[in-house]
């Protein structure tokens, strides 16, 4: 373990003048003790991401996506490994986590506030990154009064609201339709490049993660078992026979891993 | 015969009640008018067995004669002021004194170890048996009811405000910290106000529990000069007033009602602004 650890080292030091890295992860394990014996839900990952990397992780429910996203943002500790982070991280929940008692304005203010944003701006801040989700409409009804994507897409304009350069999403788009999931697709990737945000993106879906991502990590069983860089020219359609032909060609990797452990 | 086929034209409904305002208060007011129907009947009906002699069990309409009299007594809303100052004095000493303890209770580990049972314990302890110490202690004065009100009440606002916070939801707090909150905005922003329903629902019971200590110290704590309502139950009593006794116990059961419903109603709005239940 020690020795991946220097060898990554290794390899970062020529990199790092072109393409610095925002997240390293280096042999990174977790396990959770409970009454049942120890859960090893992540199993010695080793993931570094380069500023401005857009990066989809895909796996199977169970596989230790969310345990690694917790690392990451520094909600959880490893228990052996390091964790670095050029920046703070912010972290959109899988299950959006809204606080019930503030409007879904509110709840992407406070995020501002939170951030230091000065009174009068954050209002007019809030109100762009709802309609940049498509919520400005619902912006002042309470998170009982939303619908799960609706929830997902204010829990979206909270995290971006954030304003760090380092973004790990959770499966942001699993409750959508196609069609805003489309438009989040794009408002997505034009943030990302305008603001030269580094992102981790969680999702089930490998045909939205060759859609978006620079680099593809598929998991299992705790471990990356993958890596590929999507190289396709953007902007990539997700029903486009390209994008199509790759996430066939990752899932089959990723079956076959799966069948294999 | 043929049955009549009625046919099926929409009618438009005639205003229903439960629309409007007047509706709304209707519905609000009937359970209510209802339950005092009820009461009245059995009162009454209890009169008319003659079970007791009128002069000791007085019926509905002689209590109602004296009530309406005594609120045209100046000495009557003397005694309502001095009780409710006390009541409102009470209740604000309580609410400081158990916010402070449950907040510093609910953050410090080792206080919560020691106090933790002993603030449990008190809620349930009846505060009247506080009041031989509470004289002893004081004298037969205002500081001798305040002392047992607030002991009273404190408690049940204290654990309201250990529960609240001990419940906030996990996930909050982790929020709180992606969002980047320190110790200070962790608390304002997210363990209050997850925290207030709990806090609500303390002070609904520290409330009872303070007006329920209140009567007790004015039945046993009688202030020459100082007219209160506990003060007017015991001075009927003595005097066999039968009808004004009745008469101030519903005095005190409708005070105690109307602020609970004043609870209720702000515990509902958060409940209801929080989420936590639906309409
Ligand atoms: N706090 C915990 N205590 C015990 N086991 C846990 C805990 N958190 C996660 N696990 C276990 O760790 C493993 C990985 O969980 P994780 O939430 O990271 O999965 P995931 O890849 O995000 O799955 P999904 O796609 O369903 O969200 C699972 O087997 C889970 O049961
Ligand atoms: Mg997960």
């Amino acid at each position: 373990m020690t020795g991946a650890v220097v060898d990554l080292r290794e390899e970062e030091l020529p990199a790092g003048s072109a393409a610095p890295v925002a997240l390293a992860v280096r042999g990174a394990s977790r396990v959770f003790p409970t009454p049942r014996g120890p859960v090893h839900a992540l199993a010695g990952v080793d993931l570094s991401v380069a500023h401005g990397e857009f990066v989809a992780v895909v796996g199977a429910s169970g596989c230790g996506k969310s345990t690694l996203l917790n690392l990451v943002a520094d909600l959880d500790r490893a228990t052996s490994g390091t964790v670095e982070r050029a920046d703070r991280v912010s972290l959109m929940f899988q299950d959006a986590t809204l606080l019930p008692w503030l409007s879904a304005r509110s709840n992407v203010e406070l995020a501002l506030r939170l951030r230091g944003v000065a009174r009068a701006e954050r209002r007019l801040e809030a109100e762009r990154l709802l309609a940049l989700v498509r919520l400005h409409g619902a912006a002042d009804r309470h998170p009982h009064e939303l619908s799960g994507g609706m929830r997902q897409r204010v829990a979206l304009a909270r995290c971006l609201a954030q304003g760090t350069r380092i973004v790990a999403m959770d499966e942001p788009l699993g409750a959508l339709d196609a069609m805003t999931r489309d438009h989040l697709h794009d408002e997505i990737e034009r943030i990302a490049s305008e603001q030269r945000l580094t992102i981790l993106f969680v999702t089930h879906n490998m045909r939205e993660a060759v859609r978006l991502a620079d680099r593809v990590v598929l998991m299992a069983h705790g471990r990356i078992i993958h890596e590929q860089v999507v190289g396709l020219p953007r902007p990539r359609v997700m029903d486009s026979a390209e994008v199509a032909t790759r996430a066939a060609d990752l899932t089959a990797r990723l079956r076959s891993s799966e069948g294999a452990a | 015969m043929s049955t009549v086929l009625t046919p099926v034209v929409e009618v438009p409904a005639p205003a229903r009640p439960g629309a409007g305002l007047p509706g709304r208060a209707w519905a609000w007011a009937w359970p209510k008018l209802l339950a005092i129907g009820l009461v009245l009947a059995v009162w009454e009906a209890l009169v008319w067995t003659g079970w007791r002699p009128e002069y000791v069990l007085p019926g509905p309409a002689t209590v109602l004669a004296a009530l309406a009299e005594m609120l045209g007594t100046p000495k009557f809303w003397q005694a309502v002021a001095t009780t409710l100052t006390r009541a409102v004095i009470g209740f604000a000493v309580a609410l400081v004194v158990g916010t402070l303890v449950g907040i510093l209770v609910a953050r410090i580990r080792p206080l919560r170890l020691a106090v933790g049972a002993l603030i449990t314990g008190l809620q349930t302890m009846p505060s009247i048996s506080w009041f031989p110490l509470a004289i002893l202690l004081f004298g037969l004065n205002e500081r001798a009811i305040m002392f047992v009100v607030v002991l009273g009440a404190a408690p049940s606002i204290a654990n309201g405000v250990i529960s609240g916070i001990d419940h906030v939801p996990p996930a909050f707090t982790r929020l709180g910290r992606v969002l980047g909150a320190g110790p200070l905005a962790q608390y304002r922003f997210i363990t209050l106000p997850a925290a207030l329903p709990a806090y609500v629902a303390g002070l609904t019971q520290g409330w009872a529990f303070a007006w329920r200590s209140l009567m007790a110290g004015e039945l046993l704590v009688i202030i020459a000069g100082r007219p209160s309502l506990g003060a007017n139950l015991e001075f009927a009593r003595q005097f066999s007033q039968a009808d004004r006794l009745l008469a101030t116990m519903l005095v005190v059961l409708v005070i105690g009602m109307v602020v609970d419903g004043v609870f209720a109603a702000a515990s509902r709005r958060i409940r209801r602004r929080w989420g936590l239940s639906e309409a």
